[in-house]
């Protein structure tokens, strides 16, 4: 099964990290290999996350702080550790900015990073951002020396401000978290790429590769995945998948696509045509 | 009494943060991991030596997959 997938016709050209062609992300300074990063929520087993994670290629990768449980098998921090990848800690699950704050004070002292993916929700049934908290607890984090992703609507209002106080991304949501419903509002996504300098991540709502494809083509400099990999029927063919399609919508986003028409534009030139009498 | 992790312990006033962790299976300094009292972030440098206070409120916090 797996060797059917990896001799696919896709070429390592096709899925080859950025570093190759130069066309590298940087957030806050720091290169990273790969515009995809991925979420370890989800995977049944810490081997098949360690598995997509080297099949994505991802060089960040995002960590939840819980407490902990004396009966957990496995060290999740060993195993990215021997992934070689950078953590991302978010602050999933916090309702306000002060439990957010908390967290990532937390999440720095247990992985000696100031880097926080900043969630403060707002809604449980669809776990979109609380505005005025997230923003409150971006500046407070911000002023306390982290380098805060905060996890945003697709309001490019909102990303601005959050751009303008100081973030070293945004990561507006395509749809709600694990919804798998893609992008509700292309035309936001792309907005917000105006609206801002720091880089754009495209998080929650990626339900399959096309989804990330679309995000880069947008303009979006990465694309988040975590449910859509994780939760896959085959989460290593689809963070290959994904991988792929991340590649592929950045070389489009950079090719220049035709503009759409209503009618046909025929390729082949209409002079020098024979007329059969 | 002394709260971990939302549960009643057995921890006494006067232990420190390092013999909390170790009473819990833990390392005495584990890496991955962060532990506050009362709502404050204690350093790993200061694990062993910070006596845990009656009635206090200790979170022992550690990695965990999520998005």
């Amino acid at each position: 099964m797996e060797d059917v997938v990896t001799s696919d016709a896709v070429t390592s050209d096709a899925v080859t990290n950025d570093t190759v062609t130069s066309d590298v992300l940087t957030i806050a300074g720091t290169r990273l290999g790969s515009r995809l990063l991925l979420g370890t929520g989800g995977f049944p087993s810490l081997e098949l996350m360690a598995e997509a994670i080297a099949a994505s290629g991802s060089e960040l990768v995002t960590v939840a702080l819980r407490r902990v449980d004396p009966t957990a098998r496995g060290s999740l921090v060993d195993v990215l550790a021997d992934a070689g990848v950078r953590l991302l800690p978010n602050t999933a699950g916090c309702h306000t900015a002060r439990d957010a704050v908390m967290t990532a004070r937390m999440a720095r002292e247990a992985f000696g990073t100031d880097w926080v993916k900043l969630e403060v929700i707002g809604d449980e049934d669809t776990l979109l951002p609380d505005a005025p908290e997230l923003l409150r607890a971006a500046e407070e984090l911000l002023e306390d020396g982290f380098v805060v992703l905060p996890y945003t609507t697709d309001d490019p209002v909102l990303a601005r401000r959050l751009a303008d106080l100081g973030c070293a991304a945004v990561m507006p949501l395509g749809s709600p978290i694990g919804s798998g419903m893609g992008i509700r509002n292309p035309y936001n996504i792309a907005l917000i790429r105006e609206a801002v300098d720091v880089p754009v991540v495209l998080d929650a709502g990626i339900g399959t590769a096309s989804d990330a494809a679309l995000a880069m083509e947008l303009g979006c400099d990465a694309v988040m995945a975590a449910s859509a990999i994780s939760r896959a029927q085959d989460p290593v063919a689809m963070a290959r998948a994904m991988r792929a399609a991340v590649s592929a919508g950045r070389l489009a986003h950079g090719a220049g696509r035709i503009p759409r028409r209503h009618y046909a534009t025929p390729s082949t030139p209409e002079e020098g045509r024979a007329e059969f009498a | 009494m002394i709260v971990v992790n939302g549960q009643d312990s057995d921890v006494r006033a006067g232990e420190t943060v390092a013999a909390v962790l170790v009473r819990m299976g833990l390392d005495a300094g584990a890496r991955g991991v962060a532990v506050a009292v009362d709502g404050e972030v204690v350093p790993r440098a200061d694990w062993s030596s910070y006596a845990v206070p009656e009635g206090a409120h200790v979170e022992v916090l550690t990695a965990m997959q999520g998005g």
